[in-house]
């Protein structure tokens, strides 16, 4: 037993086996003993032998016998080795099993050794569990396992559960061409002409497999990649294309016969170049010094020939024709506009001053003709054709400033028609000549800028008789002139709609003053800011522009601004010096009308009848009282009344308006079909039915549900939907093919699950997964910004 | 000299050939196409209607078999392939073209109660009331041996479960010795089914009626309760795209689920059809297949109103559009009406009744009974939890 115990020890160090096993060892020696006793009794013949027996086996083991008597007493742990843990709670000590091991064997001391080392490290080991107890533990362990690892699926799971397509058989390698090498992988030349033909092609030391590339190829290959190749190509390519298109483009403007587009291109070129001086000064001021020192070369050139003077054989004639031709006249001006740009005199930044300051005041720095270009640029026909419109609602709004000024002018133009016009520009011509000899005379070697323009303008302001040298086209003029005539007239009639005649003819009466006293201010006006005179009447339609606008123009519309406030001003101020108490009542009565009628609207709408209604619950109910107190700074009820007010109107059946403008009459803009057309054609809707809540004040009753259309409405926010909005939003929109595109029905009307007629679709297998997995990954590489989105898409390519 | 002329491209509305479709010139202007929600409605209207009124599900009975069909299986290889056992032990092996029984073997004494096919598609395995598996090649005559009978349903490659008539249903994995875990239900489960697409659903037909879709990771309760049936759910079957699945029961009918609703989408009956014993979908999504009682394989299209054989493009368009409109518009009552309408047999329309009231009175008595106890003495049990007896480890 003990040589037993050795081995079970030195097998398995000590391990839990050896207390199970020593147990079943006892039980079986204990059966034994028992046994024995039986014959003893029954036998008595072999008494004596049997008690020598007893007594050997009983000298075998003084302490054992010891123990056996005591096993009489009832004990649950029963040790072969005659330990026994005395107490219900006591441990079997390790020097208890030692004290039973033999001191004279000499095999055991390696043994005794261990244990001796094991009683040291204090270690006891549990219990070894139950068989059923193991394998539960073992399932339950099998269990977690295995959902651990079914959670891989976690992710596709989901990824199929949210796709917005799934195609089966999933995961389907697209139809596509195999490279050759893998075509080429399995195959040999077996006819003589395939034969023949390899041998050729190692003649050529033509790789046949992988990759089908000669080296000279490969080098090339090498040499620049085939995307690098093509952007290349593209790149020279788009170059040749814009290239022909400039071309042609450039041929196309060159055959335009048109002087205004001319012109115009002209400008543009002007301002591209002015802007390209401009980048230059930040980047570079030295080569925008060099710039500068060639414009003031040209205008030393200019100023010592003359040559845009009206000196020339040509200006001359142009000027004897000027009397009889419009054309010739214009000609003239522009020459003439031309030479002062060119002899005007640039400032040279200095050099210490500050990128920010030079932009600040660029006007001083910029060459006149920027000034020029700009103004230009407004009367340019494209651009008045589309900021006519803006104008005119500009006017309407700003109301009171603007419109005196306008018809004015306008009536200051009529007027104007005393003098000549033709007289006026040789006038004009010879005024300017005198001046500039004068300033040359003066300013010669002046660093300092000065508008010459300006500077004209108010030398003309002084002689106050040469006002109108306005060479216009006629029929426009007139057209705008008719035009402002109108508004000015609807304003009034408006005005004469609510107030007395009285008053009207006051206004009349100021109104010649007014304009008779705006008349040198309008003139002023004119003439200070335009070298050109034709697009007089348009320019100052565009400075309107411009003060609507300005904020969004920059620095040019700050120029403009700044020259057209004073003008403004000194019109108030005017008007104010001369204190005529008439005019300024007028001022007064244009801005009332309108303010009027909206108090008046205001005080009819809101307060009245709430308040009245409000008073009768009272009187009706105390608990009113005390709700309304609850919440008076809510104002229910008030708020109440207006709501059903406004239910009421809009439950009301509306006329139908069934005029077509223009039909049987003239139509256009700003013109109205006749009265008695609009009554003709107008549907007057009937009376609407009594409201079910008329004599119920408290209560609104909504007129709107019908029930024939209830019927086939929805009367439950359906489960997926968080609201109401939402629902309708995704009903409203149509996905048929009369309201959408092509494509776009057919992506909107996708079908959920695409299957393939006559596959077998698979169980999503591990393949799938780890595929699965693997095209994330990439995907992932590729765009990670993207990756969620298209991964939504089409979560199985 | 410029000469200004009206000039067409052809190019614009000329097509290249005779099959194309001719070229519509459209402005999309909604201005111009106003009411799209009245006209969308009234052709889901249309749709719905029409989609009842093609609703023809049966295709074909296969009949030959001399006693009630027990069991069915799909061969994994081959769509037209499938093999049917009955409860007289006898298999047959049927051509899904043809509709034509290919083979017919007398494979056991007693009932055949298990069929499944090789992955491979080159024999399938039968397991019979004699206490044998037996394993036969797909063509020709067979070749058999013998080993330990089993009930058992294949799920996926390495997890298995099966449902024993102690009311329980338990987890096996292959690679290891133990089985992983066990459900003890009300009623014992007549049939599991994994979701070919979700490796961790599975679905048990059971005898209360109901089908209960468990996640094998937590079966403390099951996701899902489908209930519709009136009488023990004896099969059931995952469509091959994991979305749906079929269920037959001893109520006669065979019934249709989406996977992650409790209540079938289609119910499908004829007269002759007896308790239904076993059913499979088909591997393509498209038909299913049931055997019953009365010794016959029906043959049914999935989706009831589907036209069978190749579609031509626009077909296919505008029963796709039509499917949204469904789809879109299914919410409102007319529509919502027509499309739930179905012709259910007396029995099981009274059957179904009876259930409602019973469950409905048993609901009441709950409630009161909660109602005049001490507050959390009778606690509210979900109707997941309440079919579950026990989870033992």
């Amino acid at each position: 037993m003990a040589g037993r115990m050795e081995q079970q020890g030195q097998e398995k160090g000590l391990s839990s086996d050896l207390l199970c096993f020593g147990m079943e060892e006892e039980d079986l020696f204990q059966t034994e003993h028992i046994l024995t006793a039986s014959e003893d009794e029954n036998d008595s013949d072999d008494e004596r032998k049997h008690q020598k027996l007893l007594e050997a086996i009983g000298s075998l083991g003084d302490k054992k016998k010891k123990k056996l008597a005591e096993r009489t007493e009832a004990s649950l742990q029963v040790s072969e080795f005659t330990v026994s843990s005395e107490g219900a709670n006591e441990k079997i000590e390790l020097s208890d099993l030692l004290g039973t091991i033999k001191p004279s064997a000499s095999s055991l001391k390696s043994v005794k050794k261990q244990l001796k080392i094991f009683e040291k490290t204090n270690q006891t080991l549990d219990l070894p569990v139950s068989k059923q107890q193991h394998e539960k533990i073992e399932r339950t362990l099998a269990y977690e396992k295995t959902s651990k690892e079914v959670t891989k699926w976690n992710h596709t799971v989901a990824q199929n559960r949210k796709a917005e397509q799934l195609k089966f058989p999933l995961n389907e390698e697209p139809l596509t061409v195999k490279p050759m090498e893998e075509r080429m992988a399995g195959w040999k030349a077996r006819t003589p002409l395939e034969q023949e033909i390899f041998n050729l092609l190692h003649k050529n030391k033509q790789p046949l497999i992988s990759p089908v590339l000669t080296a000279r190829e490969q080098a090339s290959l090498r040499a620049m990649s085939l995307q690098e190749a093509q952007e290349r190509r593209a790149e020279l390519q788009k170059a040749r294309v814009l290239q022909s298109y400039y071309e042609a483009r450039a041929k196309r403007a060159k055959r335009i016969k048109s002087k205004k587009f001319h012109k115009v291109m002209r400008r543009v070129w002007q301002k591209e170049i002015l802007k390209q001086f401009e980048d230059l000064r930040k980047t570079n001021p030295e080569a925008a010094l060099e710039e500068l020192n060639k414009m003031e070369q040209t205008r030393m050139e200019e100023r010592m020939t003359l040559r845009h003077q009206n000196s020339g054989k040509w200006a001359k004639s142009k000027v004897i024709m000027a009397k009889y031709d419009t054309e010739a006249r214009n000609a003239i001006q522009k020459q003439l506009e031309k030479n002062k740009m060119l002899t005007t005199k640039v400032l040279v930044p200095s050099e210490g001053e500050d990128e920010v300051e030079a932009e600040m005041d660029r006007g001083d720095i910029v060459p006149d003709f920027v000034n020029n270009i700009e103004t230009n640029k407004v009367a340019n026909p494209w651009m008045l054709g589309r900021l006519s419109t803006d104008a005119k609602s500009s006017e309407v709004q700003e109301g009171e400033i603007a419109t005196p000024v306008k018809v004015d002018v306008n009536e200051e133009s009529d007027e104007g028609e005393k003098l000549s016009e033709d007289e006026a520009l040789l006038q004009a011509f010879e005024e300017r000549r005198r001046i500039r000899k004068e300033r040359d005379g003066e300013l010669a070697g002046s660093s300092i800028i000065v508008d010459q323009s300006k500077a004209e303008e108010n030398v003309k302001s002084f002689d106050g008789e040469k006002k109108s040298t306005v060479p216009d086209n006629q029929g426009e003029k007139e057209e705008h002139l008719e035009e402002d005539l109108n508004e000015f007239n609807h304003l009034f009639q408006k005005f004469i709609q609510s107030k007395s005649k009285n008053l009207k003819k006051t206004r009349r009466k100021n109104k010649k003053v007014r304009t008779e006293k705006n008349k040198e201010g309008a003139t002023v006006s004119e003439e200070r800011e335009e070298p050109i005179l034709d697009e007089q009447l348009e320019r100052r339609r565009t400075m309107e522009e411009y003060e609507t606008l300005g904020q969004d123009e920059g620095i040019d519309v700050g120029a403009a601004s700044t020259l057209d406030t004073p003008q403004i001003i000194g019109n108030a101020v005017e008007s104010a010096n001369k204190s005529n108490p008439k005019a300024e009542v007028k001022k007064k009565q244009l801005i009332n009308p309108k303010n009027v009628l909206m108090v008046t609207s205001k005080s009819i709408e809101s307060p009245l009848v709430p308040t009245a209604i409000r008073e009768e619950n009272e009187e009706q109910e105390d608990q009113r009282m005390v709700i309304q107190e609850a919440f008076a700074s809510d104002d229910v009820i008030d708020d109440f009344i207006k709501d059903k007010k406004r239910q009421i109107d809009a439950a009301k059946p509306k006329d139908i308006d069934l005029t077509l403008p223009g039909w049987g009459e003239w139509g256009g803009k700003g013109l109205k079909p006749s009265a008695k057309k609009r009554r003709r054609f107008r549907i007057k809707a009937a009376p609407p039915l009594p409201r079910k809540d008329q004599h119920l004040p408290n209560v609104i009753i909504s007129e709107k549900r019908d029930i024939s259309v209830a019927e086939h409405q929805v009367n439950q926010l359906p489960f997926p939907f968080s609201h109401q909005s939402q629902f309708e939003k995704s009903i409203c929109a149509p996905i048929g093919k009369t309201w959408n595109t092509e494509r776009a029905t057919h992506k909107l009307t996708m079908p959920k699950i695409v299957t393939k007629m006559g596959t077998i679709i698979e169980p999503i297998s591990e393949e799938d997964l780890l595929q699965n997995e693997k095209s994330m990954m990439a995907k992932v590489r590729r765009n990670p910004h993207k990756h969620r989105k298209v991964q939504q898409k089409k979560p199985f390519h | 000299m410029k000469v200004k002329i009206l000039c067409r491209n052809p190019d614009d509305y000329v097509r290249e050939t005779k099959n194309d479709i001719q070229r519509v010139p459209r402005n999309y202007d909604p201005a111009l196409h106003p009411f799209e929600v009245p006209r969308e409605y009234t052709r889901a209207l249309n749709a719905i209607k029409l989609d009842r009124i093609f609703a023809k599900p049966f295709v074909a009975s296969l009949d030959g078999h001399r006693d009630g069909v027990h069991c069915l299986a799909k061969h994994f290889k081959s769509l037209s392939t499938i093999i049917s056992g009955a409860c007289n032990g006898e298999l047959k092996v049927w051509n899904l073209m043809n509709r034509q029984c290919v083979r017919t073997l007398q494979a056991h004494t007693g009932f055949v109660r298990g069929l499944c096919s090789r992955f491979c598609g080159t024999s399938f395995f039968s397991v019979g009331d004699d206490k044998t598996i037996k394993q036969w090649k797909m063509e020709s005559p067979s070749l058999e041996e013998q080993e330990q009978p089993i009930h058992t349903i294949l799920g996926k490659t390495y997890l298995l479960a099966s449902c024993a008539s102690d009311r329980s249903i338990v987890l096996y994995d292959i690679r290891q010795a133990t089985p992983l875990k066990k459900v003890i239900m009300d009623l014992r489960t007549n049939a599991i089914c994994w979701n070919p697409l979700e490796a961790f659903m599975f679905t048990g037909a059971n005898e209360d009626y109901n089908l209960y879709t468990f996640d094998m990771r937590d079966l403390d309760s099951p996701i899902m309760v489908h209930m519709d049936h009136v009488s023990a759910v004896l099969d059931v079957d995952y469509s091959p795209t994991g979305k749906e699945f079929v269920s037959a029961s001893f109520d006669k009918s065979i019934r249709i689920f989406p996977a992650s609703k409790g209540h079938s989408r289609e119910v499908y009956h004829t007269k002759r059809m007896q308790h239904v014993m076993c059913v499979k979908w088909s591997a393509d999504n498209k038909y299913i297949l049931c055997g019953s009682d009365e010794m016959n394989i029906r043959l049914w299209k999935a989706n009831a109103s589907e036209k069978l054989g190749v579609l031509a493009p626009r077909e296919k368009a505008s029963l796709n559009y039509n499917q949204k409109l469904k789809e879109k518009f299914q919410h409102h009552p007319h529509i919502k009406r027509i499309a739930r309408h179905r012709h259910l047999p007396k029995m099981i329309y009274n059957q179904s009744k009876e259930l409602r009231i019973m469950r409905e009175a048993r609901r009441r008595k709950e409630q009161n009974r909660r109602k005049h106890s001490k507050p959390g003495s009778v606690p509210l049990v979900s109707e997941k939890k309440k079919h579950i007896v026990a989870v033992v480890n």
